[in-house]
């Protein structure tokens, strides 16, 4: 009984743990926990913004967009134009590098390429539309512009040599 | 899709926040900036796949290491680790796309951030 009811928290426990934690913190006046609490909501509210669109990301493509279709434009023999669509998908988005793995997950279900999964990766975790505009703000046009034109090739490279090593191992992403 | 997804976001959350505390950004900025060299490029790297630091902090902290003098290629591989190599994550996102995949994904951006920290220091 006890142990059914402790695999049902499980998923939960380091939540828990945290809510007992601040909770506690507040209550007791510990300052590092206050801290902690504090770069935590922060954090929870960038969440809060990229979550809707990573689920209406996820969403769009397993309703609306037919196997068919993905593998045509971003498949095995979609070529340079398939490229060039992953990284504009990844650019329009927002949100830490988790936060694609489902849409990995979602266009890997869907028939898109090793390459092009990876090339969105790499192009979801640094060439972020939203994110440039505040890179821009802080470090200036030339930084950014130079950072992002020397990283792009280099992710299409990861992209090139992930397929290359993957293709004949049995790539799979896991829905989780 | 909210226990499968959102939870483990949120643990990722909570990790990232004790690190923070942990590893504050006044001290990342102290052992980053100007004169750091390329042990100050070595140690951007590592920090930058360890941790995982949002973007409205890590911003902030990137410019004020440009103002107390970091060079651009330091800055760059800092920026680009945070946001591509993820040893915090690497444990979800081995369940995704399994061991060998993460950890070759996370290796070969390392070696990609590492480059394109050298050419920024060439290029600017």
């Amino acid at each position: 009984m006890i142990k059914r009811s402790f695999e049902k928290i499980k998923p939960y426990i380091w939540l828990l743990s945290f809510a007992v934690f601040s909770v506690g913190s507040f209550w007791f006046g510990f300052d590092p926990g206050k801290t902690i609490y504090q770069s935590f909501t922060k954090s929870f509210i960038e969440m809060l913004i990229f979550i809707p669109f990573l689920f209406i990301i996820v969403g769009l493509f397993d309703v609306w967009f037919p196997k068919e279709k993905i593998e045509k434009h971003i498949g095995q023999e979609s070529g340079i134009k398939g490229i060039f669509l992953v990284v504009i998908l990844a650019m329009l988005q927002a949100g830490p590098l988790y936060g694609a793995f489902p849409v990995a997950y979602i266009l890997y279900k869907k028939g898109a390429s090793i390459k092009n999964i990876f090339i969105y990766l790499g192009a979801f975790s640094s060439l972020k539309i939203p994110m440039l505009g505040i890179e821009i703000g802080y470090l200036g046009i030339n930084f950014t512009l130079a950072r992002t034109l020397v990283s792009l090739p280099l992710f299409i490279a990861i992209g090139y040599l992930m397929e290359w090593y993957l293709k004949d191992k049995d790539f799979k992403i896991n829905e989780v | 899709m909210f226990k499968n997804i959102v939870v483990p976001f949120l643990n990722i959350l909570i990790l990232v926040s004790l690190l923070l505390f942990i590893v504050p950004p006044q001290m990342i900025v102290k052992y980053l900036g100007a004169g750091s060299g390329a042990l100050g490029f070595m140690i951007a790297a590592v920090v930058g796949s360890i941790t995982l630091i949002p973007g409205f902090i890590s911003y902030p902290i990137a410019s004020g290491l440009l103002r107390q003098g970091a060079s651009y290629s330091t800055i760059a591989v800092f920026m680009t680790t945070l946001m591509m190599v993820g040893v915090v994550t690497l444990p979800l996102e081995i369940k995704y796309f399994g061991k060998k995949t993460a950890v070759l994904r996370n290796s070969l951006n390392l070696i990609a951030a590492v480059v394109i920290g050298i050419l920024i220091g060439i290029i600017l």
